[in-house]
This record gives C-alpha cells, sequence and structure tokens, in this order.
C-alpha cells in the first residue's frame, strides 16, 4: 500500500492503532472458519466513531476494499479479509455507553461482548436474550452484522428483534443513525435491513438494545433417548401441545461422546439427548414441566433429569454450548455446518445425513436447535489422511443441498459470508438474488464494504433511470419537514 | 395533474389484454385517494399477472396506487399522482398453512380475519391485532406497519414475517427470506417492505411465524389517579416477571387514566399472576375490564368530523409525561382528545374539534412537545386541506437520503405511491 495512505490512516488512528506487520497481520487473515485465509495490507483499531469514518472516508477516496471485524469467531468467513483490502477491527470501541432499565435499553459500541450486556444488567434482572454459544467472547457488532441467534432465541427471537437502532458509518464514510430509541421511527426499517447484512452495507458504531426481564423460573430438563428420532418425536409432542419452550436442543450420541470427553456436562450416554427449557410463571411452568416430562415419556424417554439448582442448570448448559470445541477431543478436524429444515423434517433429514455419512465413510456428529429445525452437523475428518478433507467437505455441502430441498435454508445464524456464496442460488433464483443487491446498491454502490461476500455475482450498481419530481408541496413551498 | 412527462391517459386494452377485461373498471370517485382521481382499477388474478401489470404501468410512467380492501389508504402524503389502482384482492388465498412447523404463507389480498379464522382450524393464530381485521388484508397490514396490543409480548409484524414475494416495477418477482423461522442468508427484504407503504415493490405474499392460541384469557383494568401513577404503574408491570401479553392505556379529558393487563396461557398461571399483578396496582383501583378494551385503540376511528388521528412513539417511561403534554397543549382548545397507547410507548391520539380548529397550529404543537421527548408523530388522518400542508410523517433524520437511494433502486421511476411516504418519496 502507497505510504502516504499508510500515513494518512496511522494520522486518524495513532500509531498504536495501525499494524502492517506481516506477523502482527496473520492474527487477522482468517476468522473462525480457518481453510479461508487472505492477508490483509494493513489492519486498523480505530477507538472511536470519528476514526472509523476518517478511515472509511480514505477507503472510499482511495476504492481500498475494507472488512469490518469484531471479534473473529464468526464461522463462515464474514471477517475474513479481502485481496487487496484493509481490516477495521473495531474491538476497541467496546464501551457500554448508556443502561436505561426503565425502558429496558442498552446502548453499546460494536467491541462491546454479547455476554457483557447480560452480565451489565443482570443485578437488575434483566438480561440480553440471544446468546450464542459463542457469547464469551463474540461481539455485539458480529452478532448485528450475521443476525445471530442461540438456543433462547425460539421464544426471545433473534438478534434482529433486540436492536432497536443503530449509528452506522456507511462505505462512503457518512453516519447515519437507522431505527431508534422508540419504536416505529419514520422511513423504511433500515435497521432492520442492516441486521444480517455481514458487514457488506457499512459499519455499525452504535447499537441500540432491548434487553428483557428475566421470568419468574426457569426449569431445564434432559431426557434421553435411544435415537433422535424419538427426542425428535418428543420435540414435535411439545410443540403441538400448544408450548413455547425457552430453548429445545438436541444432540447425538457422538456429540454427547464430545461434549462429555470435554466438559464432563455428566450427559446420560444415549442416541438422542434432548434439553428442554421452559420460563415463565411459576404455576405454569411447572404444570407444563409435568406434562413435557410425560410426553419424553411416552415418545420413549429412559431417563429425565430437572434441574434442581441454577449450578446444575449452568452444568446442563455447559454441555451444549460447548460441544463445537468439544467435537475437537474426538476428531483431529471438523466442520461445523449450520442449515435449517422446516421442523417436522428433521428426522427425515437426519436419517438422510445418517446414509451420507456412511456412504461418505466420513462422521457426523448433530447439535441443533431442534425447536426451530436449525441443523449443526459436525463433520469430522483427518486432514493427514489424503482425499478425506475434500470428502468432509463434499459432504457437507450435500447436506446443505439437503436442507434447501427440504425446504429450509443454507444458515440458520452462521452467515452465508465467503464459504456459502455459491448456495445462494441453490436457494434463490437469479431476479430473488438481483433485487436483494438493490440494497446494496443503494449502501455502497463502490461494493467497497466486505466485498465478494455473501453474493455469488456483484451486481453492477448504477444510479437507476429515473425521473424525480418533487413533491407539488415542496414547489409550492408549503411542505415543511417539521 | 398537468405534467407533461407523465402520461396520464391510461392506454386500457393492453391492461385488459394482460388481467382479462372482467378485472379492469373504470374508478369512481369512491376510489379517489386524498382527492386525487385515479382512472382505472385494475385487479390481476395471478402473481405473475400482477408483475406485469406493473411493468407496463412503468414502462409507460403511470402512477399505481398498490390497494387491498382501502381501510388505510389514506395513511400517507397527499399523492403526487395516482392513475392506476392496482387491487389485491383476488390474490386472496391461505397458500399453506404448516402447522406442524407453526408457519403459514398467505397472499396479500387475504383478509386477516379470514387468515387467522384458517389458522385456528389447528389451534394457531398469527399472534398479531391489527385494525378491522374482518375488512383488512395482510398485504396492507404490512405495507402500513399496523400493530396493535400483542406486540409487547409477539413482536412486531417485522419480527413475525419470515418470508416475502414482492413484485417489482420492472416486472420482477422476487422473494426473500423463506419458510423457516431461522434464516439468515441474504438480506432481509421482508423486514425493507414491511411499512414501507407500497413504495417499493408490491407484496403479493408473505411467509409468518405461528404461536398457538392460548388455551385461557384474562383482561384485569384499573383506574390511576393521573397520568404519573399510571406510568408508574406501566413501567412497575414492565419491570415485573409477569408475562403478560397486552399491556395498554386509555386516557381522555373528563376520566383518570386507565390501564389495562392481559395474561393467557394455563389458567393455573392465569390466577397467579393475576393476583401477583393485585400487589403491583395499590395504588390504582381496579375496574371492570370490558370484552372490548383490547378494540379501544380501533374506537379511536369512530367520532365527530373534523378529527385528528395520529400516531405517536414515546419511551414507555415517557407515557405519563406524553399524556400531559397533550392535555397541556390542547388545554386553550375546544378539543376533545382520546389515547389509547401501547406500553411500548407507541399509541394513538384522536383530537375532535370544529370547523374553525387550527388544526396546523395544533400539529405544529404537538410535534412541539413530541420532539422535546424524543418521539415521533406521524399524522393518520385530518382535513383534507390541512393535509395538503404538512409531511404527515415528520422529519427522517440523516438516513433520509438513503432512504431516497433504495427508493431509487427499486422504483427508478417513482410509480409506485409517489409523494405518499417520507420526505417525498
Ligand atoms: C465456538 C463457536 C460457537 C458459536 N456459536 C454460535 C451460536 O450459537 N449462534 C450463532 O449465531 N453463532 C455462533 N457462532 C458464530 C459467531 O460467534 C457469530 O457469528 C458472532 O456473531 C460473530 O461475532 P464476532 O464478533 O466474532 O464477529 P466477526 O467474526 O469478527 O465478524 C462477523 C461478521 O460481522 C462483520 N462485522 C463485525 N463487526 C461489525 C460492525 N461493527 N459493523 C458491521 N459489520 C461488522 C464482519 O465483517 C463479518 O462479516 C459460534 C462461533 C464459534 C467459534
Amino acid at each position: 500500500m502507497d505510504t502516504s495512505i499508510l500515513e494518512e490512516f496511522r494520522s486518524i488512528v495513532g500509531r498504536d492503532g495501525l499494524i502492517t506487520e506481516p506477523e502482527q497481520l496473520h492474527t487477522y487473515e482468517c476468522d473462525g472458519l480457518t481453510n479461508y485465509r487472505v492477508l490483509p495490507l494493513a489492519v486498523l483499531l480505530p477507538d472511536t466513531t470519528e476514526e472509523v469514518q476518517g478511515v472509511v472516508r480514505v477507503c472510499h477516496r482511495e476504492r481500498i476494499p475494507f472488512v469490518a471485524r469484531g471479534s473473529g469467531t464468526g464461522l463462515s468467513g464474514g471477517a475474513l479479509p479481502v485481496r487487496g483490502g484493509i481490516v477495521i477491527g473495531l474491538s476497541r470501541l467496546n464501551r457500554i455507553l448508556k443502561v436505561d432499565i426503565p425502558n429496558a435499553r442498552v446502548v453499546v459500541e460494536p467491541g462491546v461482548m454479547n455476554l457483557s450486556v447480560t452480565q451489565q444488567v443482570s443485578p437488575r434482572g434483566y438480561f440480553y436474550a440471544p446468546d450464542p454459544s459463542s457469547q464469551q467472547v463474540c461481539s455485539i457488532g458480529g452478532n448485528v452484522a450475521e443476525n445471530s441467534g442461540g438456543a433462547h432465541c425460539l421464544k426471545y427471537g433473534f438478534t434482529t428483534t433486540h436492536v432497536l437502532g443503530l449509528e452506522v458509518v456507511l462505505p462512503d464514510g457518512s453516519l447515519v443513525h437507522l431505527g431508534g430509541k422508540t419504536l416505529d421511527r419514520p422511513g423504511y426499517d433500515l435497521a432492520g435491513v442492516f441486521v444480517g447484512s455481514e458487514g457488506t452495507l457499512g459499519i455499525a458504531t452504535k447499537i441500540i438494545l432491548r434487553i428483557v426481564k428475566r421470568p419468574e423460573v426457569i426449569q431445564t430438563l434432559l431426557a434421553a433417548f435411544n435415537s433422535t428420532n424419538e427426542a425428535g418425536a418428543a420435540v414435535s409432542g411439545i410443540i403441538g401441545a400448544g408450548m413455547l419452550p425457552a430453548a429445545i436442543e438436541m444432540m447425538d450420541n457422538l456429540a454427547i461422546q464430545a461434549a462429555e470427553a470435554s466438559v464432563h456436562a455428566g450427559y446420560p450416554n444415549c442416541g438422542g439427548l434432548l434439553l428442554v427449557e421452559l420460563d415463565g410463571p411459576a404455576a405454569e411452568v411447572e404444570l407444563l414441566m409435568e406434562q413435557v416430562k410425560s410426553i419424553c415419556n411416552s415418545c420413549g424417554a429412559w431417563e429425565i433429569r430437572v434441574a434442581q439448582s441454577e449450578a446444575e442448570r449452568i452444568a446442563i448448559w455447559k454441555g451444549r454450548k460447548s460441544a463445537f470445541a468439544a467435537v475437537g477431543r474426538i476428531s483431529p478436524n471438523y466442520i461445523v455446518q449450520d442449515g435449517v429444515v422446516p421442523r417436522t423434517a428433521l428426522p427425515r433429514i437426519l436419517s438422510e445425513i445418517e446414509r451420507l455419512s456412511a456412504a461418505a465413510g466420513i462422521r457426523v456428529a448433530n447439535v441443533f436447535h431442534a425447536g426451530d429445525g436449525n441443523l449443526h452437523p459436525l463433520v469430522l475428518f483427518d486432514r493427514r489422511i489424503p482425499g478425506q478433507e475434500q470428502s468432509a467437505t463434499e459432504l457437507s455441502f450435500n447436506i446443505l443441498e439437503l436442507c434447501v430441498k427440504a425446504g429450509g435454508s443454507i444458515t440458520g445464524e452462521h452467515g452465508v459470508g465467503e464459504e456459502k456464496k455459491k448456495f445462494m442460488s441453490v436457494m434463490f433464483a437469479e431476479p430473488d438474488l438481483e433485487t436483494m443487491q438493490l440494497v446494496r446498491c443503494a449502501f455502497d454502490p463502490e461494493h467497497l464494504s466486505n466485498p465478494e461476500k455473501v453474493f455469488p455475482r456483484p451486481r453492477l450498481c448504477a444510479e437507476r433511470q429515473g425521473i424525480y419530481e418533487p413533491h407539488p408541496l415542496e414547489v409550492a413551498g408549503v411542505a415543511e419537514y417539521f | 395533474m398537468n405534467n407533461s412527462r407523465v402520461q396520464t391517459e391510461v392506454p386500457t386494452a393492453e391492461l385488459g389484454a394482460i388481467v382479462g377485461a372482467d378485472h379492469l373498471r373504470p374508478a369512481t370517485s369512491a376510489d379517489a385517494v386524498d382527492g386525487i382521481q385515479p382512472q382505472w382499477i385494475v385487479e390481476p388474478g395471478s402473481e405473475e399477472e400482477l408483475a406485469r401489470v406493473l411493468q407496463w404501468a412503468n414502462s409507460l410512467g403511470i402512477h399505481v396506487v398498490p390497494r387491498g380492501q382501502g381501510t388505510k389508504l389514506e395513511w400517507g402524503n397527499l399523492p403526487r399522482h395516482a392513475e392506476l389502482v392496482l387491487s389485491t384482492l383476488r390474490l386472496n388465498r391461505v397458500v399453506e398453512h404448516a402447522w406442524g412447523d407453526m408457519t403459514a404463507t398467505v397472499e396479500a389480498g387475504c383478509l386477516m380475519g379470514e387468515f387467522q379464522k384458517t389458522l385456528s382450524e389447528h389451534g394457531q393464530r398469527l399472534a398479531y391485532d391489527a385494525l378491522w381485521p374482518e375488512r383488512s388484508t395482510m398485504g396492507g397490514i404490512l405495507a402500513t406497519n399496523d400493530s396493535g396490543s400483542y406486540r409487547i409480548r409477539f413482536g412486531a409484524l417485522r419480527d413475525l414475517i419470515i418470508g416475502i414475494t414482492l413484485a417489482l416495477p420492472d416486472g420482477t418477482l422476487a422473494k426473500s427470506g423463506g419458510k423457516v423461522v431461522k434464516n439468515v442468508a441474504g438480506y432481509d427484504l421482508p423486514k425493507l417492505a414491511t411499512g414501507s407503504l407500497g413504495t417499493l415493490g408490491v407484496i403479493t405474499q408473505a411467509i409468518f411465524r405461528l404461536h398457538p392460541l392460548p388455551q385461557a384469557v384474562r383482561s384485569l383494568s384499573f383506574s390511576t389517579p393521573d397520568s404519573t401513577s399510571m406510568n408508574e404503574l406501566v413501567l412497575a408491570v414492565q419491570d415485573s416477571k409477569l408475562a403478560y401479553t397486552g399491556l395498554q392505556i386509555r386516557a381522555d379529558s373528563h376520566d383518570p387514566p386507565c390501564i389495562d393487563v392481559r395474561f393467557e396461557g394455563t389458567p393455573g398461571g392465569i390466577d397467579a399472576q393475576a393476583r401477583q399483578l393485585l400487589s403491583l396496582t395499590a395504588k390504582a383501583q381496579q375496574v371492570e375490564s370490558f370484552p372490548d378494551v383490547w378494540n379501544k385503540r380501533q374506537a379511536l376511528w369512530t367520532g365527530k368530523e373534523p378529527n385528528l388521528l395520529c400516531k405517536f412513539s414515546v419511551l414507555p417511561s415517557q407515557l405519563g409525561a406524553l399524556c400531559a403534554a397533550v392535555f397541556r397543549a390542547l388545554e386553550q382548545s375546544r378539543l376533545t382528545p382520546r389515547l389509547v397507547a401501547q406500553g411500548l410507548g407507541l399509541g394513538f391520539l384522536r383530537l375532535e374539534g370544529e370547523d374553525g380548529s387550527d388544526w396546523l397550529a395544533i400539529i405544529t404543537r404537538l410535534r412541539e412537545e413530541m420532539n422535546s421527548l424524543g418521539g415521533t408523530l406521524g399524522v393518520l388522518h385530518c382535513p383534507l386541506a390541512v393535509k395538503s400542508h404538512i409531511d404527515v410523517w415528520g422529519p427522517v433524520g440523516d438516513s433520509e437520503g438513503l432512504m431516497h437511494r433504495v427508493k431509487n433502486q427499486f422504483d427508478p421511476a417513482a410509480i409506485l405511491n409517489p409523494g405518499r411516504f417520507v420526505g417525498g418519496i
């Protein structure tokens, strides 16, 4: 990169905010999807919104592509640098700016960790509902970009439901405010569009979050079944009974073994483990928990445990939340996949996965958010065995195709990023993708903000032919936007 | 409208060829949009026909007013032009109710009431209460982002919609989202379309996530001495562990403000919660909760002309201040206010006045009050003569330019509801 530009960057973010040494740059060459790597030209670590704006303005002027980065835990290559571009790391923008308990709102900078929000408000009996398993280390900015989910999103909704407003540096360096503290601000729901846009529409520098009051009681049940099919039948029974649990998670035997090896969660060794959490008013939860137990029993559960203390509850969750990393204990390498199917298609898809796995000679551990049909097949392989990585990748892609054929999605929470671009065309027709990219053309016509991600082919953005006619009132000078 | 660049005569032969002559008819004065008289009403019978109508109109610069039942057609600024009304009423099917998955696909012209009836056959619902469900189409409810009392528990439409099909002016039919509750593939166009007042494209289908119908429902109502104690109680309920599905306030110039709380669930759970609620409401007096309290918002639309109907939004902690400000602003006037708001801070205000009322001054005053609270105020109904002097939406802020760019990408020739949305969009 031109040294004068580097100098300019340095003048904006300060000496310690600019990284250009190759050894240091390597830290930023990938995110959680480690088999894709690109070395950025430089990494900038701004401290303030103004610094982010300053950096982005230079990028815009020089047509340098940039990629925002939170904690780099993304699993689809969202924060993977782009060739010839820079990375803007947001870890220094990590202040919780305002906590407004009466209105259940918290304003944060993007580098704040997900769990910090809950920690900040839990003394007042509140929590921040979206709880990705990576919540101790992932940033709110990353959550916003990915529209991250978590086990409790079944009842409480994904990140998008909990983001009320955003301050965003657009790819030309200008600053806009989308949404706000109060609901239904006039105009298009651009905050709704920005959430989940995977860093392609600009950089969020402030986020207004909604927090939720902790329910009166929380009860967590663990049920052991012989197979995921039986456990799946219990899930259908629970939903069919008109309940909306806070979470319904499932693990198969391989995933249980991994969790046991890694965190000793004390799970029963079974073919299908179900974790059901109910929350709400005590009287109601107690009654419904009895119903859940009897549904589990009638579907073949041979062991049912309800956590008797907060410590037991945390232990149950620990096994589930550490499942991805735990798989490292039973396999040298693995791919974390993320697909969604309509919940009723789960049993069929699981047996299909089993069939594909057997045919390929590749083991698949299954951990999933059963309540909303979000599968996380963990495809296990050993890179040292020639051809295995290739077979594992193919298998994981075949699983995605299964999901789409079943009427589902190629990603429920990890995003499209770099990894799944090509699958967008499996899920959507060309006109669908072209239409989505109209939004991109409005935000980032020069394709500078995380370009080449999400869409298989970028749409050329032209200022579209159109006739702007001022409103007759504007012409007459009578309309005032008061 | 005498703008020479705009084709004002609608050449109907081609339109008839797209939809069939039976589905094209001349507009009457009943079809006027804020006093602007359209020429024709076209009713396509399929998404494809609808898209072709749009493409055709776009190529000729004919301005289109997408319309369901027209119940909320006056929401918005005066249209710049309106030659063709595009009715969605023939697209009225519930396409699929995947009750095992708790999702449903519905066409834009389907009435909310019909939709709910179909869902209830399997014990489910769209957990949402819109105005006039027996007359409002799902497309119209989405386009106007109309929301009622369930929002405080189940979220807004933006949180319930999971997929959409949009017809764009260039004839594209584009899908976004999907049939599964959890899905982050691509941009979230369902949210973009929700509340866009038909200015980006015409919604032809939507997919929603559903909720079970409750086993039992109970509402409790309370009368509070003044707006300060009303607000304290609203905040106390929100800060409690109660799992209410509605929290509403009602205020007018005669009676002290009232609060309504709704619980749903098992009878035992409701009893326990009602008892807990009563322990919070010591300062308030419990009053009989009539079954229609949750229709009080809708009831704001009945009464005398002339009147002003506004939608406002403040923080929950400002509801009391808002009520006080409204009543203060009206002290010297002879207007009678009625107000219904949700605990979320969103509400509706009706003012009835007289022919000589200075509506402009009142709107200005209300907006000033709202500005000082950091909230917003939109005008949903006012005398037409007043409407031509205001922007009903109020200021958008620094994202207005971006909104124009979004509009320009989707509808470059500005044929869809021109002038009706924010900032002259
Ligand atoms: C062990 C493990 C478990 C996980 N479990 C879950 C889970 O349960 N649910 C789930 O949803 N995800 C999960 N993830 C994925 C990941 O943690 C989430 O996607 C998370 O939101 C990423 O946050 P991050 O701060 O690491 O973002 P990064 O990886 O740094 O970036 C992610 C994307 O966000 C963009 N971005 C970052 N900051 C900003 C900003 N301020 N403005 C605009 N764009 C920005 C980046 O450009 C990139 O596209 C898991 C990951 C791991 C490693």
